[in-house]
């Protein structure tokens, strides 16, 4: 693969180690249902859901739980066992949130799904089955899939994007599955492109994982049931923020969305490769969401692995499963590096958007103060979206977050990048947030 | 807080505890807002490798004007980053500034800036003003509007214009480095090039410093009277280009302050338009040095582009505007300082091109 037909966004960006040989390499592993799993009631945008079970109900592996009216997406016991209640658990993002706790049944039997000839549904059966799967966006926005590919009949669509790219140094599970499982996702891009009634899927994919890609385009060319679908994998240059959202759509077909408005309105519905294994699931094997892979990797911890876990799983019983963490463990990120978030405590239930978890040592963390700005302008030349956040961490520093719309803070989707290159170590990402809420709070009033 | 309140407390953690015994198997945990691990460059790391740029000059300057350069640098890095610490203890902030290799780069700046026969109390009184009143009292790195090293030169230029225009020691031919130790303001008073092309011609300068190839060549190399950061065009660059190498400068202020002073000299600086001697004046006075070191100084250049190049432009444009009509042989300085307090400006008119700022029009 020459380095000219790599796709990639038009400005910015950055290239930190990428550190993903501690794991791109394992096999997943599947670990044993846990004792107890706490299900958070809000995994994905909308609505928390409601729960449908009392305390001491018997519940079997894959029945619904909970669930939401509007927008939101059905939860699905991930085991076979006895409701416990609701519990307050902790959630990396919103701290303390209400989860409903399962106490696993040693004794059932694993649940078992095996595949059907999907190409009968029509659109409305496969969206509904979509949605009663609680297939979200997996990436970590979490966004319903159902209601992403209800798309209004009046946008023109042409487009669908896999997101494959996995920018964020470390993780490595939406490698493993696209290796593990390129059929279905394949497939699962046969049933979005049937549901959205279109005939192309470009498939983006950093091109630090050749194997992927080779497998994508493999399984492509052996594939006899095409139907008139046009699939193709894009490699994409590696480099940060490759995965988001408006880059990836830029990378691979040269559109820009303007900001404030919905991909669909350039014609693209863009999907994460698990969620569209999670969508294959859904419709061919009428498997809810409720388990997935998440890697494990750091420094921090003595084996690092991509585990297959049940959703609600408590990290430290996976750390416990995993053999522990290491005596020089000093932060642990729900995700990746750039834009993972870091939790206190190891008790946090895995939800459907924990694509990994990483344990830093105490060499790996920077814990030094910052300094002020001294102007050099590296923020602004590797802002994807070119911003200018050395000017918005001034004005919050001096009380006038406020005063920032100029800088673009409502386009800022929080990669990290500018933050990353700071010579001050300046908490950019923390500005741009703060710059985020005053503006917010300003156009309240 | 009262015993039975205590108690109470107590009694509810304890029940909380006994209901969900804690997983004992994290230690204290950091916590921290998003990105987790940052680029190895830091302030001090780039600042330290700006003044192992800035050393090749120095060694080169003791070569050709004695150990005298060396100890004026010295002199002067040491007043700056003591006129700091003392600063900064005086009113009470943290003194670890010291430590992140800016204040010795103004000193080194100030030092390549003034002429090396000068005595040594004023490479300290230039870094007190430099440091003191330019950096500490707008507040620190970061806060400064003007270059500091320059402002320490304009005062020494302004309040002691006889020996800042006077002091320069020629090069020495017959090896002797120690030739010039000690002798502070006795030093040989020679003139420099842009003083002897400003107030003689071309005809005095080809008579005092050799045919235009020799001037070249020993401008290019820095065999000549001048400040040890005016002498070796050469090695200055070779430093600049290292840091724009590792990515700490971009060329873009660089090449537009050579460029336009190039360019303005060749249109003006001649009998009639179009007949003035570019490559004589990028080589002379502090050009080179001005366009790599101080007018990139990160603080006090814009950050975009275009502001970049517009910044570089107009001190190219001033520089030669101060040489051809102005009362100094010498414009770099005053020019770099009067496009310094432009740089907010600058970087208000020229904004970053946005992804995708504006819906499209039925799109």
């Amino acid at each position: 693969m020459s380095a000219e037909t790599l796709c990639t966004f038009p400005m910015g960006g950055i290239h930190p180690p990428e550190s993903k040989e501690l794991t791109e390499k394992l096999a997943s592993e599947v670990m044993p249902s846990p004792k107890r799993v706490r299900l958070i009631l809000k995994q994905h945008v909308g609505a928390p859901c409601k729960p449908l079970v009392k305390k001491k109900d018997k519940v079997t592996e894959g029945d619904v739980v909970a669930s939401v009216e509007k927008l939101g997406a059905n939860l699905h016991a991930p085991v076979s066992g006895t409701v416990k209640g609701v519990q307050n658990a902790l959630h990396p993002l919103v701290g303390n949130a209400k989860a409903l706790a399962i106490e696993t049944d040693p004794e059932a039997e694993p649940k078992t799904y095996s595949p059907v000839d999907w190409t009968g549904f029509s659109r409305e059966e496969m969206l509904a089955k979509i949605k009663d799967a609680g297939v979200v966006g997996m990436g970590g926005a979490g966004f319903p899939a159902g209601f992403k590919l209800d798309v209004r009949p009046d946008l023109k669509l042409d487009t669908l994007i896999l997101n494959g790219a996995e920018c964020e140094p470390y993780l490595t599970s939406d490698h493993r599955v696209m290796l593990e499982h390129t059929k279905d996702i394949v497939e699962g891009a046969k049933i979005m492109l049937k549901i959205l009634g279109i005939n192309y899927c470009a498939i983006g994919v950093e091109n630090n994982k050749p194997d992927a890609i080779q497998a994508f385009n493999r399984t492509i060319a052996e594939d006899t049931s095409k139907n008139g679908y046009n699939i193709v994998v894009k490699p994409l240059k590696v480099q940060y923020p490759q995965g988001s959202a408006d880059q990836i759509m830029q990378a691979v077909t040269g559109r820009a969305r303007p900001s404030g408005v919905r991909s669909s309105v350039i014609g693209i519905i863009l999907q994460n490769v698990y969620t569209t294994k999670a969508v294959y699931d859904a419709v061919a094997l009428g498997k809810p969401l409720y388990e997935r892979i998440v890697t494990f990797t750091g420094k921090g911890i003595k084996k690092p692995a991509n585990v297959m876990v049940k959703v609600g799983t408590s990290v430290a019983d996976i750390v416990e499963y995993l053999g522990g963490t290491t005596p020089d463990l000093a932060k642990v990120i729900a995700g990746g590096p750039m834009m993972g978030f870091a939790v206190s405590s190891l008790d946090i239930p895995i939800t459907k958007t924990t694509s990994g978890v990483l344990f830093l040592a105490k060499d790996e963390i920077d814990t030094e103060p910052y300094l002020p700005c001294v102007s050099c302008g590296f923020c602004v030349d590797v802002c994807p979206m070119g911003l200018e956040p050395n000017q918005a961490g001034v004005y919050v520093e001096a009380g006038r977050g406020k005063d920032t719309e100029e800088f673009g803070v409502d386009d800022c989707f929080l990669c990290g990048s500018c933050a990353y290159v700071c010579p001050a170590k300046r908490p950019l990402v923390q500005f741009m947030t703060l710059a985020k809420n005053d503006l917010r709070a300003a156009a309240r009033k | 807080m009262t015993e039975s309140e205590a108690t109470t407390v107590e009694a509810a953690e304890n029940a909380i505890a006994a209901e969900e015994p804690p997983k004992a198997i994290a230690p204290e945990l950091f916590v921290s807002i998003s990105p987790h691990f940052k680029s190895a460059d830091s302030v001090s790391k780039i600042m330290w490798t700006v003044v192992a740029c800035l050393m090749p000059p120095l060694v080169l300057s003791v070569f050709v004007f004695g150990f005298q350069t060396l100890i004026i640098t010295l002199v002067s890095v040491l007043s700056c980053v003591g006129t700091e610490y003392v600063a900064n203890r005086c009113l009470g902030r943290s003194t670890d500034s010291i430590k992140d290799g800016s204040a010795v780069i103004t000193g080194v700046l100030l030092a390549y800036v003034i002429p090396p026969g000068v005595p040594y109390w004023m490479p300290i009184l230039g870094g007190v003003m430099a440091i003191y009143v330019t950096k500490v009292l707008m507040g620190g790195l970061g806060y400064n509007m003007f270059n500091p090293a320059l402002i320490g030169r304009a005062f020494l230029v302004a309040s002691y214009p006889v020996a800042m225009t006077s002091a320069w020691l020629s090069p020495i031919r017959d090896a002797s480095v120690f030739k010039y130790m000690g002798s502070g303001a006795d030093a040989v008073s020679t003139a420099t090039p842009l003083y002897v092309l400003k107030h003689y011609g071309m005809a005095a300068l080809i008579e005092r410093f050799g045919s235009l190839s020799v001037i070249y060549r020993d401008f290019f190399i820095g065999l000549r009277p001048g400040c040890i950061g005016e002498t070796s065009a050469f090695l200055l660059i070779i430093g600049g280009c290292f840091l724009i190498y590792k990515r700490y400068v971009t060329w873009h202020v660089p090449a537009s302050v050579i460029a336009s002073v190039a360019l303005f000299t060749w249109i003006f600086g001649g009998e009639g338009f179009f007949n003035g001697n570019p490559l004589l004046a990028i080589l002379s006075g502090g050009v080179i040095i001005g366009a790599f070191f101080m007018a990139t100084d990160y603080v006090t250049s814009p950050t975009q582009v275009t502001g970049k190049i517009v910044f570089g432009v107009g001190i190219g444009a001033l520089t030669v505007l101060i040489r051809l009509k102005g009362g100094y042989p010498e414009g770099v300085c005053y020019a770099i300082l009067l496009m310094n307090p432009l740089t907010p400006a600058l970087d208000r008119w020229f904004r970053p091109k946005r992804f995708a700022p504006e819906p499209e029009e039925g799109a």
